[in-house]
């Protein structure tokens, strides 16, 4: 009762990175709140998966195994949730904010009246006090999230519905083992008692997940461009780049919405966020959501015509000049002075 | 045969050209200084079901949005491009909605419309970029749902056949209708305004439009009830009114704040030869590349 959950991603039965970066953060919540932290396995074979969640310090592994729940339909897995949360009564349920768990929460979340922000960039711990009722709340999950396109961040709190329940990226969080002996309970769930026969409506007929060919999340360097760079054509010159140093090529939402990059490469608070090494912004002018998604990185060029542009302000080098003329000169020197 | 399609729409802020007076000094949103536009996926939505209008006989596609009287305009925008109608649910009761609340009244308004066969929407808004209220709105409605259409494939035998766009791969997914699915933004863009269309609903409008029209075209409105964009308040719905609006929302805004980034102090260089040398020579030497 009371404790935290965690909703298991798992594909070719490895649990995903963002499921592990939420148990890592699950853990110092509950280690706050002077709770347990538990997970929860939906699918078929997943024998293996207690081995890999163990060591995030999970005490109590909830297991739904059964051949039909495999791949991920909506209605099954929210059957599942639903009922488990109506025994358990968690105060906290994560989920990744991946092409899952953006399904799954919101229909839980209806389904329990419990309240859910998508996408928060962070969660602590903290009071609320409700003027209006002349109510405080101890202990309160604060989700925090950008809004209205990365203009403001809010803090969001669920003052009187269970679970407290937010979804997170992959990337946000850090992923970090407690004990790699660590051994917590499995519980084996009978599925029959949680999921109905009439929730399999939906069937899944074809299937192509791809490994990520992308790891722009992993890159020491990267190489980004914004709406600046001006065409898909002059984005061949940041792939160059990026070759030239072995990096990766990464893009601002307005480049991705102009179609100059694929969406996949997109950077900020509604892309990937990244802590490169090395970050390259070509042509980008630095709005704010662009600017969460990767301020942490260790140095930062910024090459714009405007030379007020608002991502100088972060920037370690400003370049003022043109993507054109620039980039071809890094490539040139780079390979010049490099031995 | 009848085929009814229900497209859930909505206006929103234009937050992807924010310009630098969209915040007040306050921290709070200056909604005056960004535009309103139909949000860009509920147009990938519609798209679909213009689509599915013109290969089944007898379907219909009507807009279905909650919001301020001004937002009578996505309907209208909608019409212009196909939509037969729509549907308003305004008034202040749902005002403070948070995606839960604004599912609930979706939902009702729904039940109002009667029997629909699919209700599409996009997969979600790019104000609060959640994508709650689709999944939210079939719950509240006991149905199933398909997210991040890319395609649907086929209708046939009271079955969808959808095409989904995930983040690392594709689906292809069919259950039975009624159905709500969610189209994602790689879907087909929306087709423009078709020229007849829009000369044809120029006076479409719902009631209070009507009235702050003036009544120099009453008459048009008895005798083209096309016209007509229907408007629904809260009693217009079945509803329990502890479920709209703030009280009907779990989760409470603590704080907002304006987002600030510390600035670094950073070395300017030119696009000149010998500055970009030197800081290639630098980043090598401190390791940063090669």
């Amino acid at each position: 009762m009371n404790n935290i959950f965690v909703y298991l991603e798992i594909e070719d039965g490895i649990v995903g990175d963002v499921s592990l970066e939420l148990l890592t953060k699950g853990r110092s919540l509950a280690k706050q709140l002077n709770c347990k932290l538990e997970a929860v396995a939906a699918g078929f074979q997943l024998d293996g998966i207690g081995a890999q969640v163990f060591p995030y310090g999970v005490e109590v592994l909830h297991l739904a195994d059964d051949k039909r729940l495999f791949p991920y339909t909506s209605l099954p897995h929210t059957s599942l949730l639903v009922n488990l949360f109506k025994e358990e009564k968690p105060q906290i349920a994560l989920m990744g904010a991946t092409s899952i768990g953006r399904d799954l929460g919101p229909r839980v979340s209806s389904a329990l009246f419990s309240g859910l922000t998508a996408d928060c960039t962070s969660l602590e711990i903290g009071t609320y006090e409700d003027k209006k009722a002349g109510k405080v709340y101890d202990n309160l999950l604060y989700q925090i999230r950008p809004a209205f396109g990365g203009n403001i961040v809010a803090t969001i709190v669920n003052p009187d519905c269970r679970p407290q329940m937010a979804t997170v990226r992959e990337g946000v969080m850090k992923k970090e083992i407690k004990d790699a002996k660590f051994v917590g309970k499995t519980h084996k769930l009978d599925v029959a008692k949680y999921v109905a026969d009439t929730d399999f409506v939906v069937e899944v007929i074809e299937r192509h997940i791809e490994k990520s060919k992308l790891n722009i999340k992993g890159s020491p360097i990267i190489v980004s461009g914004g709406y600046g760079v001006g065409s898909a054509e002059n984005f061949k010159l940041l792939h160059d780049l990026a070759a030239t140093l072995g990096g990766e090529v990464g893009a601002s939402r307005a480049a991705v919405d102009a179609g100059f990059s694929e969406h996949e490469r997109q950077i900020g608070q509604t892309g990937t966020t990244v802590r490169p090494k090395l970050y390259i912004a070509c042509g980008i002018s630095g709005q704010i959501q662009h600017i969460a998604g990767m301020q942490e990185s260790a140095i930062i060029i910024a090459i714009n015509n405007d030379p007020k542009a608002p991502i100088n302000q972060i920037a370690d080098y400003v370049i003022t000049g043109s993507v054109e003329e620039v980039l071809p000169k890094m490539i040139k020197y780079y390979k010049k002075n490099s031995k | 045969m009848s085929f009814k399609i229900v497209v859930l729409a909505k206006q929103v802020p234009d937050t992807r050209n924010v310009g630098k007076d969209a915040m007040k000094a306050d921290g709070t949103v200056n909604r005056a200084a960004l535009s309103a536009i139909y949000n860009p996926e509920d147009l990938n939505a519609l798209e679909q079901a213009l689509r599915l209008k013109s290969k089944i006989e007898g379907a219909t596609v009507h807009i279905l949005t909650m919001g301020p009287a001004r937002a009578a305009e996505i309907i209208r925008e909608s019409m212009y491009r196909g939509a037969d109608g729509g549907f308003l649910l305004s008034g202040r009761e749902f005002a403070g909605s948070d995606t839960l609340a604004t599912s609930y009244a979706l939902a009702a308004a729904i039940r109002r419309i009667g029997k629909v066969d699919l209700i599409l929407c996009g997969r979600q808004a790019i104000d609060g970029d959640t994508a709650q209220v689709g999944p939210q709105v079939a719950e509240k409605l006991g149905l199933p749902q398909i997210t991040y259409a890319e395609e649907i494939l086929d209708l046939s035998d009271n079955k969808i056949t959808v095409k989904r766009r995930l983040e690392r791969g594709v689906e292809v997914v069919r259950g039975p209708l009624p159905m709500v699915v969610t189209v994602d933004g790689s879907a087909p863009n929306c087709r423009t305004r078709h020229a007849k269309l829009t000369l044809k609903y120029k006076h479409a409008a719902t009631p209070s439009e009507r009235q702050d029209a003036g009544s120099d075209y009453t008459n048009l409105y008895d005798t083209k009830p096309y016209l007509n964009i229907t408007e629904w308040g809260v009693n217009d719905i079945e509803h329990d009114i502890q479920w709209l609006g703030l009280t009907g929302s779990p989760t409470k805004v603590k704080q907002i704040e304006n987002v600030v980034f510390i600035a670094k102090e950073s070395k300017r260089l030119t696009a000149n030869d010998v500055e970009i040398e030197d800081l290639m020579k630098e980043l090598i030497a401190n390791h940063t590349i090669g």
